[in-house]
């Protein structure tokens, strides 16, 4: 058995480690690319949402590579990411592809059902181990999510441009590496010194937060690489969803304390949106509330075409928008989307941010 | 003066229209409806919302505008109206969006619709509309008792064969009422629309089509005219539980159209951008391929869709089914 799973952002590390840690065998796809976007969309339907082509070209690459297992996420709607893996596993059974599917999701009717695909997946490891993998994975989440915030802290102040994105990527290395967990402590220690010995200095920046749908704000090849494009222009970027935040609200029902939890952002979209849409488009609203109100200077929405939550936020978002008096830019991407597209408006949005901000120096 | 309540002619008006209707009027409300969807209402839509939003949202926009001479608009938050199951996210949002987007209109009614626990909480939106409305909560009991009783007989009607807006025609006859249609019609090819019935049934968005399948020698049958039980059943077939209860009727009820030897053919309605719809119609598409026999057509419907290409492609269609009829098989 040679598992795989779709990519989304640095996840794999996390996945990669939690199955490996359990002795399975893991065929990590090929890094999202256009030709997992062409593969995907020739295949998909029309006009489903964006990360179902791309995970439908990851597992085609993968199968490349020998993968004959799929192990995904599933849920219980309504947003469409529900039905991904059925959809996908139709399509490809079409397509002649072999693949055993184990959609971990809540179960329709007993727990066991869930438990018995862990089995499935894990073979003779026992709960404890299972359990110890687990914690591996999400330890190695939270290391990398460190790495992602003091690069995105740090790429707007660097001395030498690109200095930042080389560090980000021995230090994940550094991470990937790790197999046991004094290891891996060793290593997120030594990630966070490379990150630290980048030069910088002190400038003034402006503030931009990335809100919106998961899976383009984790994928870089979906979001044409955002957060580096903004930081390159001197930008310090944060996001509303890091994936071990996503875990711990998601998974563990928030188990773990002291990390940020979607249920703050639920609670701020009060009074623009008051019942949750499905996906994140609640969290969407409320987190572009809550970025309002720590003074950030602009919010970016990203969402993939045709996502339903996102939609209604986006019909929302701009009375936050007048209230809070802060720019909001929504930025859809689908298979079409072109770099040039996509750099005209950063640039126009930061000019934008930074004539309102310099407008307010004179005022003040 | 009885206080005047705007419903919209759009999303699930079809479906339960007889119902709001009945228990606002038992109330000693008046229930105003908007006109049929036209041109002007889709555009006056299309400007108040989002792009992005999708045909039948934008319709609904439009039809609540149609609707400013109301004292109040009931516009409840659709979150469920099956146990499990949900609609789709922008029925979740579609009050939110209405508040946020169109101006000086008449108090909004947004009451949750919510029956993903339990079937029996519908009791509990009706009793929040009436408390919203100042009614006195026996009233409101009985008005909602015979607000399901008008609900059953209109599903009751769609069953026996109607369309919607007939069936609401004829809410108010005695049970017996309304032989079906004529012997000729009975004897009529018989092809299956299947779509979001918000899609099929304004004349508008659908330009027509069931009139037109009609008008071409057919009889039309739709997933609504089959009951609950066989639509489950079928849908049963999926390698997983749908959880969107329109998707899930109209994969139900395409899935037993297919087995059916008695349906010469299928018109799939999607609106473009539609989410479940990208979903279920790929599905239903596999499935028709999978297992053949019979004439599929899958119309994507969006703003800017020209009538001639409809009607070309629905010829086209009508010639295919009338070819096979023809020769026999």
């Amino acid at each position: 058995m040679k598992v795989t799973f779709p990519h989304m952002g640095h996840m794999w590390i996390c996945l990669q480690a939690m199955l490996e840690y359990l002795g399975v065998e893991v065929v990590v796809p090929p890094p999202s690319s256009k030709r997992t976007l062409s593969l995907g969309s020739k295949h998909s339907p029309e006009f489903a949402c964006m990360p179902l082509k791309l995970n439908l070209g990851n597992f085609m690459e993968a199968a490349e590579r020998g993968a004959d297992t799929i192990v995904m996420a599933g849920g219980c709607g309504p947003c469409r990411f529900g039905y991904y893996a059925q959809v996908e596993h139709e399509i490809l059974k079409d397509l002649g592809y072999n693949y055993h599917l184990v959609v971990m999701e809540p179960p329709e009717k007993h727990i066991g059902e869930l438990l018995a695909k862990i089995r499935y997946i894990t073979g003779k490891s026992s709960w404890l181990e299972v359990i110890r993998g687990i914690r591996f994975g999400y330890r190695k989440a939270l290391a990398v999510d460190e790495l992602e915030r003091l690069a995105m802290v740090r790429r707007p102040r660097e001395i030498k441009m690109g200095s930042t994105d080389g560090a980000l990527q021995q230090a994940l290395a550094e991470v990937v590496r790790a197999t046991d967990f004094r290891e891996l402590e060793k290593a997120s220690a030594g990630g966070i010194e490379i990150m630290r010995e980048v030069r910088t200095e002190e400038r003034p920046v402006l503030r931009v937060a990335l809100v919106g749908e998961i899976y383009t704000l984790l994928e870089p090849f979906a979001n044409q690489d955002i957060e580096r494009r903004l930081g390159s222009m001197g930008i310090e970027v944060d996001r509303s969803i890091y994936l071990s935040e996503w875990v711990n609200d998601h998974l563990f029902m928030g188990f773990i304390r002291g990390l940020r939890s979607s249920k703050e952002y639920c609670r701020s979209a009060s009074p623009y949106l008051n019942h949750f849409v499905g996906g994140h488009g609640q969290e969407t609203v409320g987190s572009a509330v809550f970025y309002a109100r720590s003074g950030y200077n602009g919010i970016i929405q990203l969402l993939p075409f045709t996502c339903m939550p996102e939609i209604v936020a986006q019909s929302i978002l701009p009375g936050v928008s007048n209230d809070l008096d802060i720019p909001i830019m929504t930025l859809i991407v689908d298979e079409q989307s072109g770099e040039a597209g996509m750099t005209t408006r950063l640039e126009a949005f930061n000019d934008l941010l930074y004539r309102k901000s310099s407008a307010k120096e004179v005022l003040a | 003066m009885t206080i005047k309540i705007g419903i919209p002619r759009a999303l699930l008006f079809y479906q339960y229209f007889p119902m709001w209707k009945t228990f606002f009027e038992k109330l000693g409300l008046q229930v105003v409806v908007s006109g049929h969807t036209t041109k002007g209402i889709l555009e006056k839509g299309a400007r108040l919302c989002v792009d992005e939003a999708c045909l039948p949202v934008k319709v609904a926009f439009g039809h609540v505008a149609e609707l400013k001479e109301a004292d109040s608009i009931f516009l409840p938050r659709l979150v469920s109206v099956s146990p499990g199951e949900y609609i789709c996210p922008k029925f979740l949002g579609f009050p939110d969006m209405v508040k946020q987007c169109a101006q000086d209109l008449p108090p909004l009614i947004m009451t949750n619709f919510n029956q993903y626990r339990r079937e029996g909480d519908l009791y509990a939106a009706f009793s929040e509309t009436g408390r919203v409305l100042g009614s006195n909560p026996a009233k409101v009991y009985f008005a909602y008792r015979e607000a399901l009783r008008a609900h059953k007989r209109h599903t009751s009607l769609l069953q026996r064969g109607y369309m919607p807006e007939d069936a609401v025609k004829l809410a108010g006859e005695p049970p017996e009422k309304g032989s079906l249609e004529q012997e000729d019609v009975r004897s009529r090819p018989v092809v299956a629309v299947i779509g979001h019935p918000y899609n099929i049934y304004d004349g508008f968005i659908s330009m027509n089509l069931i009139k037109r399948l009609e008008k071409a020698g057919f009889r039309v049958v739709t997933q609504d005219h089959l009951s609950e039980e066989t639509l489950r059943h079928h849908a049963g077939r999926l390698p997983k539980k749908l959880f969107w209860t329109l998707g899930r009727n109209m994969t139900g009820g395409a899935l037993h159209y297919l087995s059916d030897p008695g349906i010469k053919g299928l018109v799939h309605v999607a609106s473009f951008a539609c989410g479940p719809d990208s979903m279920t119609g790929e599905l239903i598409e596999r499935f028709v391929r999978r297992m053949g026999g019979k004439p599929f057509l899958n119309l994507t419907l969006d703003e800017h869709t020209g009538e001639a290409g409809v009607v070309t492609r629905l010829e086209a269609f009508t010639d295919m089914i009338n070819l096979r009829l023809a020769s026999g098989s």
